[in-house]
């Protein structure tokens, strides 16, 4: 029998259970108003009262309502038909819902019982099975989704039977194992596990060491991330967090893109909605949305239901992990995720930390953070989460709790700028002053030295320390003004600048100079730098500028066009006769 | 409001605050509507038996033995075609001693669009003024606020777009709006004969500010009886949310909850997007678009309110008085459409988003200039011409009081592009500058 209870007390969301029976942290109950039902989590136990959070509006609850406990946590329904759907933050179906407007407590199903899959075996009748362990495989879409021994499973088993290839509906039983008790369990292609418990069914997690590409030059030329990697990107609102979250499931490198959208406009998923199902991926020809999952808990959504969201996406990714793919998952805002913590915190009258949000912040953004990563199965095999997260610092300001807790967690750091995204300096990542912590990794150096270039890594700190003293060249020119320093420094300046138009900023719009491959990132990178150590003769300052911009803007003129094509081949030559003009010839 | 009959009366007030009373009753609804000694209040806790209510216009005068009636509903709007041309107060009860409206009565605050029947929106909402069509153009199903300071026209701003912008219907939510204010409105749109396409809601100044917490929700549910019972393209103005926002912190400070920034309540991001995020381009054809006011206080926007609003809507406009040509512009660099893309050269030229990016470009070359300048030193050529392009910019595009269709603002970019800049400082797409620019682009720099 599972608990009951009775609504004693309600605020907003939170409200307050009397209870028959045992309950237990996160469990979740349904409150079982006249017409509907409303799915909520406990939050807190004190005595006879329970605190749950509901994931609606409580608008018309009476105390006296009756509550039903399920006696289970909120748990991710896993197996084949996740990709490609369009979730709430608790993984029902928004395209199952009918009408226009969302209705309160329409619980629809993650995934279709009747659909038939076309199952085959993988392990065989007397194979020794763990946790995780790949039972067989269906083709969901283009990919091959492994059916797995339940994440809950724990010991070994000896599969006692196994299912022909044919079709199966996902609860019909495709195995039977035998635990060393010799107690048969059968298996589903459908499991369920709890979202806020990491997925650990694999072998190892060594330190992530391969790159990541994402056509995105200021990021795999001079931040880069590696497949199973943390990174974040902070920064004042209208600055391009969005954008560059877009660009990057657009065009990473990744079997899946998870996207959770957490707590923000509806129209941008919208937008992804509209684009993804047209948009071709480069890399398959297949469309964007057949490698991509979506959970939706906009703005506007329940706000409980947007912290479980983030955690309903990971554990999607972790899933899909284990099957041996490459998952890059974003969030768009984590902050988002924060306020919905802290506004539950401050109507549960906690202690508040800084800003109002709980104490224990930090520890449950850098918890959720370690749920990425780059692991080896058991099989031997390798699968990875990338995480990236956005945050939303309120006023802008770096210096608040949930950018803070953030930075501690996550390995790459893009700080989107307010002066660089006013002057349309896009993506507006400050260069100098955000990090890829993996450039310091020997593995990662490694890695790159055998499949890219022996100078990548060198050229990326070459062309920081450019921007570094372009930097400096650009204050001296501000305080000593155009006349007041050497030519030289109006040099420094003009080539950082190079390298913050040609490198640094693209164009997000542009077919072409959205997305720019690590060969041709290569090349315009060698173009730059050569141009950076050439030695230019100028008679006075006031050549400088105007020349500079004529080499950025063939430069421009080549970033959009085809690589290697006629019009690039044109531009490039018509650079070389600009950089002759001014050539310094040393005798 | 009326009260049918054989409803319980209750006498014993346990408590009263400034803004609240509570006592016990049987059978309240969360959010449920009451009357206390005749003023509207809403249930905001419940414990056990024990019900707190917020009084909206405020607890002065209530004793412990007050009646209180309880109305079994949360807010209501009667909604139908007899909306049209008529004013209403923060409880949607007409101020302009028309009759009641009969129609449809509807919970104020409904339940959201479901975000995968919602459209992209795609129709471009034309203003004549070019620091919006050119430099930030406006979509149906937008959200976007003017920012401004309170001595900014950001009204008369505000009426101008609505009275150009061909929408066919326009609601009004006024906040906090002074009487003249008021009056500014009514005139506008009496004069421009458009007072049948217009709905208002206003609390004035000299109403209870707890009450403009009503003027949102009653303003979007009228707006969406309109976008979906007929399909219309509908226009929600919104002024001031700033008033809106101050309100709220009024009322969580005096339920004692723990301010954040700028005592301003946690919530403060939640409650402003849900209001937001009724934007929206329906599937069947309806659109919500809401234009909104945010004053600021001395041009400061990392203020919790400019800010949580900022990341809430689809970019910001910005009124800002040019000091160098003596008018109010739309400041190029804060301001941002972030549905612009939808729009801009697919529905208007093709050469649009180069313009327009070009001419921003320039126009910070001039600010940098004009920097150089204050500090004393000498400028270049190329700083003398930004300069003057800067101030011409200003005068023929981002003054708010042009009004040229999107073509003539594009042309006149040009022109002032090609007076003032050689192609290399232009430095945009080839083709555009020869087809466009009507330039040659391999001509003598
Ligand atoms: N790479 C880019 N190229 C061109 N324009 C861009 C780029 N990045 C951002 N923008 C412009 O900036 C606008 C705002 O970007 P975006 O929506 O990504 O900001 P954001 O940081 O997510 O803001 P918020 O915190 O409010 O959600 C975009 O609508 C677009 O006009
Ligand atoms: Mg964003």
């Amino acid at each position: 029998m599972n608990t009951k209870g009775k609504v004693a007390g309600v605020i907003a969301n939170l409200v307050t259970v009397e209870v028959n029976g045992p309950v237990s942290q996160n469990e979740i109950c349904y409150i079982k108003m006249s017409d509907v039902k409303l799915m909520a989590e406990v939050i807190r136990i004190n005595g006879k009262n329970t605190y749950v959070q509901v994931f609606e509006s409580t608008r018309g609850l009476k105390p006296g309502t009756e509550v039903d406990f399920t006696g289970h946590m909120l748990e991710a329904t896993l197996g084949p038909g996740i990709l490609s759907k369009n979730y709430d933050g608790l993984q029902h179906d928004l395209d199952k819902m009918d009408g226009v407007f969302l209705k309160k407590g329409d619980y629809t199903p993650a995934l279709e019982d009747d659909k038939r899959w076309e199952f085959k075996p993988i392990a065989k009748i007397g194979d020794t099975v763990i946790a995780a362990s790949w039972l067989g495989e269906v083709k969901e879409k283009w990919m091959p989704h492994k059916i797995m021994v339940p994440f809950k499973f724990k010991g070994s088993y000896t599969v006692k039977s196994i299912v022909e290839q044919g079709e199966y509906k996902i609860n019909d039983t495709i195995a039977v194992l035998v635990d060393t008790e010799n107690n048969e369990v059968s298996v589903s292609m459908v499991q369920k596990w709890p979202v806020k418990i990491p997925i650990k069914a694999y072998e190892k997690k060594p330190r992530p060491f391969k790159l990541m590409e994402t056509g995105i030059r200021v990021i795999d030329s001079l931040i880069p991330i590696v497949e199973g990697g943390t990174g974040f990107i902070p920064g004042p609102f209208g600055t391009g967090k969005t954008v560059l979250q877009h660009s990057l499931s657009k065009q990473a490198d990744a079997d899946m893109i998870v996207v959770a959208a957490c707590g923000e406009r509806a129209n941008e998923v919208v937008e992804i909605f509209a684009e993804f199902p047209e948009l071709d991926d480069p890399r398959t020809g297949r469309k964007l949305m057949e490698r991509t999952t979506i959970i939706a808990n906009t703005s506007n959504m329940p706000v409980a239901a947007r912290e479980a969201s983030v955690y309903t996406a990971m554990t999607i990714a972790e899933y899909y992990r284990s099957m041996g793919l490459k998952i890059l998952l974003l969030a768009d805002s984590t902050s988002r995720w924060a306020q919905a913590l802290r506004e539950m915190s401050n109507r549960m009258e906690e202690l508040p930390g800084p800003d109002a949000f709980p104490m224990d912040l930090p520890a449950i953004v850098s918890n959720f953070y370690a749920r990425a990563g780059f692991v080896y199965l058991n099989n031997g095999k390798t699968g990875s989460v990338t995480f990236i997260g956005t945050v939303s610092p309120a006023g802008g300001n770096l210096k608040e709790p949930v950018t803070e807790s953030t930075k501690k967690a996550a390995r790459c750091f893009y700080a989107l700028s307010q002066d660089r995204a006013d002057s349309k300096r896009y993506p507006a990542i400050e260069a100098v002053d955000s990090y890829s912590k993996y450039l310091e990794y020997p593995e990662f150096q490694e890695y790159i030295k055998e499949s890219i270039s022996t100078d990548w890594v060198e050229n990326i700190l070459s062309a920081k320390n450019i921007l570094v003293k372009g930097r400096e060249a650009y204050e001296q020119i501000n305080i000593l003004g155009d006349d007041g320093v050497p030519l030289d420094y109006h040099q420094a300046f003009w080539k950082s600048e190079l390298i913050d138009f040609i490198i640094l900023q693209q164009d997000a719009f542009d077919d072409i100079d959205s997305s720019t491959s690590i060969e041709r990132q290569q090349y315009m990178m060698n173009k730059v730098l050569d141009v950076y150590n050439t030695n230019f003769k100028f008679e006075t300052f006031e050549e400088v500028n105007p020349y500079f911009k004529r080499i950025i803007n063939v430069f421009k003129q080549m970033n959009y066009s085809e690589y290697k094509l006629e019009q690039f081949s044109k531009f490039e030559n018509e650079l070389q006769d600009i950089i002759q003009e001014k050539l310094m010839i040393v005798e | 409001m009326k009260t049918t009959a054989f409803q319980k009366i209750y006498i014993k007030i346990e408590n009263i605050t400034k803004a609240t009373c509570s006592l016990h009753a049987q059978g309240v609804g969360y959010e449920e509507l009451a009357i206390v000694n005749g003023r509207l209040a809403q249930v905001v806790k419940i414990q056990g038996s024990l019900i707190t209510l917020q009084i909206f216009s405020g607890t002065e005068g209530i004793s412990t033995n007050s009646e209180v009636i309880f109305l079994g509903h949360s807010p209501k709007l009667s909604v139908s075609e007899e909306l049209s041309g008529r004013f209403f107060n923060a409880y949607g009860l007409p101020i302009d001693d028309g009759p009641d409206v009969d129609g449809k009565v509807v919970e104020i605050g409904g339940p959201s669009v479901n975000p995968v029947r919602r459209k992209q929106p795609s129709e471009l909402i034309a203003t004549g003024i070019a620091g919006i069509d050119l430099n930030n153009t406006l979509v149906t199903g937008q959200k976007i606020p003017f920012f401004a300071d309170p001595d900014q026209p950001f009204n008369q701003v505000m009426a101008m777009v609505a009275l150009r912008a061909k929408a066919d219907k326009i609601i009004l939510g006024g906040m906090g709006l002074t009487n003249d204010d008021y009056l500014f409105f009514k005139n506008i749109f009496e004069n421009a004969g458009v007072l049948d396409r217009i709905t208002s809601f206003v609390n004035t100044t000299e109403d209870p500010p707890v009450e403009r917490l009503l003027i949102p929700d009653m303003a979007l549910t009228a707006a969406e009886y309109f976008a979906v019972e007929q399909n219309k393209n509908v226009l929600v103005l919104l002024t001031d949310m700033t008033l809106y926002a101050d309100a709220l912190s009024i009322v969580s400070n005096r339920m004692d909850q723990i301010p954040s920034k700028d005592s301003m309540p946690g919530s403060l991001y939640s409650d402003l997007a849900r209001l937001y995020e009724k934007a929206v381009q329906f599937p069947s054809g309806g659109s919500i678009t809401i234009i909104a006011v945010t004053t600021l206080s001395g041009g400061d926007i990392t203020h919790a309110i400019p800010d949580n609003t900022g990341y809430i809507t689809e970019g910001q406009l910005f009124l800002r008085k040019d000091s160098d040509i003596g008018k109010v512009i739309i400041d190029p660099f804060r301001s941002l459409s972030r549905l612009k893309q939808l729009v801009i050269g697919t529905k208007t030229r093709e050469d649009h988003p180069q313009v327009m990016n070009a001419s921003i470009r320039l126009y910070a070359d001039a600010a940098n200039a004009k920097t150089k300048l204050e500090n004393g030193f000498d400028l270049t050529d190329y700083d003398e011409r930004s300069l003057k392009f800067a101030k011409k910019y200003s005068e023929r595009l981002l003054a708010i009081d042009i009004n040229i269709d999107i073509d003539e603002m594009l042309d006149t970019a040009w022109d002032l592009l090609n007076q003032h800049f050689s192609v290399s400082e232009i430095g945009i797409k080839t083709e555009l500058i020869e087809k466009y620019g009507k330039r040659k682009v391999n001509e003598i720099e």
